[in-house]
C-alpha cells in the first residue's frame, strides 16, 4: 500500500469505538419514539428531557438485542449488569450525564474475524459491548445561537469497543463491514451511516516496529461512511508519522474529520478534559441475564455471516468468492437461496445474481426485496437454459422483461416463439446458406485453423436471431466442413 | 487519602460552581472528614464481599417497547429561557471544526 510517504520503520495501532442504535420502537428509558426525521424535540417527554424528579425505566428489548449481539461475537454476557452516569456539561444532554455502563458492562471480550488482501485472516479482539443512551443534536450554523433538538436524546445504542488490534486503514475498514454485516443479521440496527444509525471513532497511534510499547494515541471523530474512517486513518497516520519523523511529539487529542478537505482538524470549544466522574446511576437497578433468559435469546439468534458463508461452501457448492458476494447482505443470501430451491444448478444462479441482478440493484439504487423477478422465475431461467430450450443468448434478451413485467421466462419464450431451434431440418439450410457464402471463413478453416468455426457459428446465431441451438450449429458445421476437406 | 484546595478547585470547576476563598477552605475541610470516615470503612476486611450496586435488593425492572405519546412541543419549549417555535437555543458552544 502506498501511504505517499515511508511508513516502513513505523506500524499502526488502531482501536474502534462503533455506536450502533438499536432498532426498537422506544427509547432506552421512555416510550418516545425513535423515529428519525420528525419535527425536532417533537418525541419528548419529561424522562428524556431530564426534568427533575423523572424516573428512567428500561426498555426490555435493549437487552435482548445487545445480549445477541454479544452471543454473535462470541462475548461472554456478564450475569449481573449495571449503568453508571457519565456526567459532563453540554447543551444536548439536559441532564448533565449520560446514562451508560462503565463497570460490568452487559457484554465483553468477543472476537470479530476479519480478513484482507494484504494482511490475510485475522482476529479483532472486542473488549466490551455496553448500552447507554444517545445525546440529542447540536446545530450551530443558524445564526448566533446554537440550536439544540432533544429527539436524539435516550436513543438506546450499543457501543462496541475493540482492543487495539487493528493495523491498517483497510483492516479498519474490514472490521468495520463484518460488525455492520453482523448487526443487520441480527436485524437489531439499520446500519444507515447517514442518518447516524452507525458512528464509530477511531483512536490511533503509530510507534516504531518492534516497540513494545503504545505511542500517544489521538481519537478522530466524525467520519460519516466506511470510506471516511479508511480515509481518516490513513490521513492521521501519515500526519502522526510525518510529525515523529521531523521530530516532534504527538500530542493527545480529539480531531474531526472534514470529508470536504479530506483532513482532520483538532477539536476546540468542547471539554477537553476526560473527567467523567463515573458512578453507579442509584435510579436504576442491576440487570441479570440468567441462563434461561440466555437459553431463550440464543434460539432467536439467525444463522450469522460466517455460517452462512460456511453453507454456500459446502452445501451450495460455490467458490469462496461467490459466496462473501452473496452473503455480505442478509437479503440476498435469502434470494439465492429461494432461487436454489427450485434449481439444482447453484452455480448458474449465483452467476446470474452477482452479475445480472446486483447491477441492476446499483444501477436503480434499490435492495433486492424490491428487486421485481422472483427467486422462483429467475430458477426457472436457468432451468430453461440448462434443459436447452433457450440459448444463454436469448436469456440474456429475456432478463430484462422478467424485471419489467414480472412474467415467467416460460411465458415470455412462448409468447416470443424464443424457443432454442435444435431441429436439425430447420438448422441445416440455414448452414448450408451460411458455408455457402463464408467462402473466406471456410478457406481458413480448410485449411486447417478450425477456430475459423467461431465465426460461422456466430452468423448462424445471427440468422437464427440467437435461437439455435449453439451446440447443434457446433456440431453440424464441424460435420460439413469435415466432409468438405475428405471431399 | 484527603483532597487539598486545588482538588476542591478542580471539581467546583467541572460542575461549573463559582466557589469564593471562604467556601474552598470550608469545603475542603469538610470533604477531608467525609473522606476519613470512608478510611475508617476502609479498615473492615470486604475481600469476601461482593460489592453492593445499589441499596434496593430489585432487579430486572424492565418497560416493554411501546410507543407512548410524548409531549406536544409548545409544552416541551415552554420552560426554556431561550427558544423558537423549533429548537431550545443556547449561547454558541463550539467555533466550527478548524475551517
Amino acid at each position: 500500500m502506498n501511504y505517499g510517504i515511508d511508513l516502513r520503520n513505523y506500524e499502526a495501532v488502531i482501536g474502534l469505538e462503533v455506536h450502533a442504535q438499536l432498532s426498537t420502537d422506544t427509547k432506552i428509558f421512555c416510550g418516545c419514539s425513535t423515529k428519525f426525521g420528525n419535527p425536532a424535540n417533537s418525541n419528548v417527554c419529561p424522562v428524556c428531557l431530564g426534568h427533575p424528579g423523572v424516573l428512567p425505566v428500561l426498555n426490555k428489548k435493549v437487552v435482548e438485542y445487545s445480549v445477541m449481539m454479544g452471543m454473535a461475537t462470541g462475548s461472554r454476557i456478564n450475569e449481573n449488569s449495571i449503568f453508571a452516569r457519565k456526567n459532563y456539561f453540554y447543551p444536548d444532554l439536559p441532564k448533565g450525564y449520560q446514562i451508560s455502563q462503565f463497570e460490568l458492562p452487559i457484554c465483553e471480550d468477543g472476537v470479530i474475524k476479519i480478513s484482507t488482501e494484504e494482511r490475510g485472516a485475522k482476529e479483532i479482539r472486542i473488549k466490551r459491548i455496553h448500552m447507554e443512551e444517545d445525546a440529542g443534536k447540536s446545530i450551530h450554523d443558524r445564526g448566533y445561537d446554537t440550536h439544540v433538538d432533544v429527539n436524539r436524546c435516550g436513543v438506546p445504542l450499543i457501543e462496541i469497543v475493540s482492543e487495539p488490534d487493528i493495523s491498517s486503514p483497510e483492516e479498519a475498514y474490514e472490521y468495520l463491514t463484518k460488525l455492520k454485516q453482523i448487526l443487520l443479521y441480527l436485524d437489531i440496527c439499520d446500519g444507515n451511516m447517514e442518518e447516524g444509525s452507525l458512528r464509530c471513532d477511531a483512536n490511533i497511534s503509530i510507534r516504531p516496529v518492534g516497540q513494545k510499547e503504545l505511542g500517544t494515541r489521538t481519537e478522530v471523530k466524525n467520519m460519516n461512511s466506511f470510506r471516511n474512517v479508511e480515509k481518516a486513518i490513513r490521513f492521521e497516520i501519515e500526519r502522526q508519522t510525518e510529525l515523529v519523523d521531523d521530530g516532534g511529539k504527538v500530542v493527545q487529542e480529539t480531531l474531526l474529520w472534514n470529508a470536504d478537505l479530506n483532513e482532520a482538524f483538532p477539536m476546540r470549544g468542547k471539554e477537553e478534559s476526560h473527567d467523567y466522574r463515573y458512578f453507579p446511576d442509584p435510579d436504576l437497578v442491576k440487570v441479570v441475564v440468567d441462563e434461561k433468559w440466555k437459553e431463550g435469546l440464543k434460539e432467536r439468534l439467525p444463522e450469522l455471516p460466517a455460517e452462512k458463508m460456511e453453507k454456500f461452501v459446502n452445501v451450495y457448492n460455490l467458490p469462496e468468492y461467490d459466496a462473501s458476494i452473496l452473503t455480505l447482505e442478509l437479503e440476498v443470501a435469502k434470494y439465492f437461496e429461494e432461487c436454489v430451491k427450485y434449481t439444482k444448478d447453484t452455480k448458474s444462479v449465483s452467476n446470474w445474481v452477482m452479475t445480472e441482478i446486483l447491477k441492476y440493484l446499483n444501477e436503480n439504487k434499490v435492495s433486492i426485496a424490491q428487486f421485481p423477478a422472483t427467486p422462483e422465475n429467475l430458477a426457472k431461467l436457468v432451468n430453461l437454459i440448462n434443459d436447452r430450450t433457450i440459448s444463454g443468448k436469448i436469456a440474456k434478451d429475456i432478463f430484462p422483461e422478467m424485471i419489467q413485467g414480472g412474467k415467467s421466462p416460460e411465458v415470455i419464450v412462448k409468447e416470443k416463439n424464443l424457443v432454442q431451434i435444435s431441429d436439425d431440418s430447420v438448422l441445416e439450410p440455414v448452414i448450408d446458406e451460411i458455408i455457402a457464402t463464408s467462402e473466406k471463413e471456410v478457406k481458413t478453416y480448410l485449411a486447417g485453423k478450425e477456430k475459423a468455426i467461431g465465426a460461422l457459428v456466430g452468423k448462424a446465431m445471427k440468422a437464427t436471431k440467437g435461437k439455435a441451438n449453439p451446440q447443434m450449429v457446433n456440431k453440424l458445421l464441424k460435420e460439413k466442413l469435415e466432409a468438405m476437406k475428405t471431399a | 487519602m484527603s483532597v487539598s484546595v486545588k482538588d476542591v478547585e478542580h471539581i467546583a470547576k467541572l460542575a461549573r460552581l463559582r466557589l469564593t476563598d471562604d467556601e474552598k477552605i470550608e469545603y475542603t475541610g469538610q470533604l477531608n472528614n467525609i473522606l476519613e470516615y470512608m478510611e475508617k470503612l476502609n479498615e473492615l476486611d470486604t475481600d469476601n464481599v461482593s460489592p453492593l450496586t445499589h441499596p434496593m435488593e430489585k432487579e430486572n425492572v424492565f418497560r416493554e417497547d411501546i410507543v407512548k405519546e410524548s409531549l406536544n412541543r409548545d409544552k416541551a419549549l415552554k420552560n426554556a429561557p431561550k427558544s423558537n417555535d423549533e429548537h431550545f437555543l443556547v449561547p454558541r458552544v463550539i467555533k466550527g471544526s478548524g475551517k
